[in-house]
């Protein structure tokens, strides 16, 4: 992050020092800064909400409903675990974990599930290994919070329209994942399954 | 349709008292509960951000941004993908803050409601930190050979910034 910080600075003050606009820089590095503090005052209120939402969610027993009614479906998508009922639901509860948006429950449930599959392949990442990240890397978040109270903190007329265009991404995005996971873990060279 | 859209707020909050409601859940003390949970997430959130929108509001006021965008408008305009998010899509896998700073700024300078803005907010509601998820889960399994991991997750990704522009365009 540090290196990633520095050379977005540095870039801007070179470009600035090529383009003759070393004043707008200067302006602008102080309204950032401003403008940082505003977004997440405005969008606290929209953020904090959901959060309460998701608890009263969680508490509920939303999470383990949904676990159940995915578990067919993660059996396909992970073969080589299907008998493995520790495997199963960790990745179970992962998924409606992440579905629900709750990252801070989802990553922990998908750590332990990924603990257990590395026991059968010790330092190398499994088909069934690289599944888990990529679904975790890809996101299935039903209803996006964080991004819909940005757009709430800056006076959109319906923070939430962008759902069904969401839900249309995630799903395509999760898709090709899959499926780049299956064309690849057959062309790629190595000890494989 | 747009009727729907806009009640599912309401509905979610309603569906969500009353489901807790029958499972005798302490529906208030939780909702409490989970909002001062929030409040800890965004005051972890502050620092990176000020710090990130900082970087970024410079980097737009130089033209770097522009330059970026310029350079790969072309391929992107190929794809379908606008090219003013060149600069969200090039940091969304390495950073959430760093994604939602440069997405924010865009909704800021192009309005949220704009095709833009729009297509930055579905980028970030439809992927994820890839390269941090990938070494959080393969960092505690001990995994030092990711094979395709990588190759596979960045396909991910970048479908979904294509289906991100594709969906705004279809759904607006």
């Amino acid at each position: 992050m540090s290196v990633i910080w520095s050379v977005m600075v540095l870039a801007s003050v070179l470009c600035a020092a090529a383009t003759g606009r070393e004043g707008d820089v200067a302006a602008a590095a102080l309204e950032g800064a401003a403008a940082a503090v505003e977004l997440c005052l405005s969008m606290a209120g929209v953020l904090c909400l959901w959060t309460g939402v998701m608890e009263v969610m969680k508490r509920s027993g939303l999470t383990e409903g949904l676990s159940r009614l995915l578990r067919p479906v993660l059996r396909r998508l992970y073969p080589d675990f299907a008998g493995d009922r520790e495997v199963m639901d960790s990745v179970a509860a992962n998924v409606s974990a992440n579905l629900l948006g709750l990252g801070n429950a989802a990553t922990p449930l998908g750590i332990r599930a990924a603990r257990r599959m590395s026991l059968r392949s010790p330092g190398v990442a499994s088909p069934a290994l690289c599944m888990l990240v990529v679904c975790n890397s890809a996101s299935i978040q039903l209803i996006p919070t964080t991004v819909a109270s940005v757009r709430a903190a800056q006076g959109s007329a319906a923070p939430f329209d962008i759902l069904p265009a969401v839900w249309l991404a995630s799903a395509l995005s999760v898709s090709v994942g899959i499926a780049a996971v299956k064309l690849l873990g057959r062309l790629w060279p190595g000890e494989g399954r | 349709m747009d009727r729907w859209v806009t009640m599912v707020v309401p509905l979610l909050l309603s569906g969500v008292a009353l489901w807790g409601c029958v499972k005798r859940v302490d529906v208030y003390g939780a909702l409490c509960a989970g909002a001062a949970e929030g409040l800890g997430v965004l005051l972890r959130i502050v620092p990176s951000l000020i710090a990130l929108l900082t970087a970024v509001y410079m980097l737009r006021a130089s033209g770097a941004l522009e330059l970026c965008e310029r350079a790969l408008a072309p391929a992107l305009e190929w794809l379908g993908i606008p090219p003013e998010t060149v600069g969200l899509m090039l940091v969304r896998p390495v950073s959430g803050s760093a994604a939602l700073g440069v997405g924010a700024e865009l909704m800021a300078a192009y309005g949220p409601d704009s095709t833009i803005g729009r297509t930055a907010a579905v980028m970030l509601g439809s992927t994820e930190t890839t390269f941090y998820t990938i070494a959080v889960y393969f960092g505690a399994a001990g995994i030092r050979k990711t094979r395709y991991t990588i190759p596979a997750a960045l396909c991910a990704d970048l479908a979904g910034f294509i289906a991100a522009s594709w969906a705004v365009r279809v759904c607006f």
